[in-house]
């Protein structure tokens, strides 16, 4: 028992806990045979997104972690979950599914999923590589924002502006 | 047994799946929203994963860039969405069927 804890919270152990809980949500927003309703699925994409962000500690990108933590499941599940506040969409969960599109979207899913990690494990990409080392702390990442990357960077700045005058725009009653 | 590159890159392929997966499935378009930001979010851990372990951080600024934009894209996306609820009353894509020849 104590091994097994030791283990667990070793970085090797830690990943296949994130691992394993960045799957089993991801799969839960997609299909949830409890629920339909659209909050629940939201809510998994938080859990998701949260179990991401570990992953992302023990690949030493601490920067990205939080970023992670606050722009997506702060702002962008809290713009979700207001939008299907906004709709009603009680009756989705009236609709019934089709068992023959889902088990068609099953297979050729399952398929592909098959040829990827079949290919990845056959190619092992990782073999034969140095030790990691790279660090993704704040000051390392800001430095290359803002001498390599600082054009791309006011262009996504502009790209932001473009996004809210078209949402206000969208979001007008009459438009003309 | 240690973990490598290939298995952050497993984990990658198999929440892409599940995005792909939630888009061809499911026929609410809030939901299929968010399997596109799981597909997002995977792209996303790949080049985490990519750029620790080839020691380069230029993965790690592409991601900082996908985040951004994904947040803008999701805030147009959900704006759409609602326009087409005040429409239509309906955010479901068999509703959708007027371009449908």
């Amino acid at each position: 028992m104590d091994a097994l804890l030791n283990y667990l919270f070793s970085s090797n152990g830690l990943f296949w806990v994130f691992a394993f809980m960045t799957l089993a949500c991801g799969g839960l927003v997609v299909a949830n045979p409890f629920s339909r309703n659209p909050v629940t699925s939201a809510m998994f994409l938080v859990l998701t997104i949260i179990s991401m962000a570990g992953l992302f500690v023990l690949l030493h990108a601490f920067f990205l972690a939080a970023v992670q933590v606050m722009v997506y499941a702060g702002a962008v599940m809290v713009l979700f979950l207001f939008v299907i506040m906004l709709l009603d969409l009680q009756e989705e969960e009236r609709r019934k599914v089709k068992k023959l599109g889902l088990l068609a979207g099953l297979l050729s899913i399952g398929a592909i999923a098959g040829i990827f990690v079949k290919s990845l494990m056959a190619a092992q990409p990782g073999r034969g590589l140095p030790a990691p080392v790279a660090e993704g702390g704040t000051i390392p990442l800001g430095k290359l924002l803002f001498t390599n990357y600082l054009l791309p960077f006011e262009i996504v700045s502009v790209l932001l502006l473009v996004a809210m005058v078209g949402v206000i725009l969208l979001s007008k009653k009459d438009l003309k | 047994m240690n973990v490598g590159l290939e298995h952050y890159l497993v984990v990658s392929a198999l929440l892409f799946a599940l995005g792909l997966l939630g888009v061809i499935t499911r026929r609410n378009l809030i939901v299929m929203y968010m399997s596109l930001e799981l597909m997002l979010n995977s792209a996303n851990l790949a080049l985490v994963s990519f750029s620790r372990f080839n020691d380069n951080l230029n993965g790690q600024v592409m991601v900082f860039f996908i985040i951004t934009v994904a947040a803008a894209e999701v805030a147009v996306g959900l704006a759409l969405i609602v326009a087409l609820y005040r429409k239509r009353q309906s955010a479901h894509v068999e509703d959708l069927t007027s371009m449908k020849l």
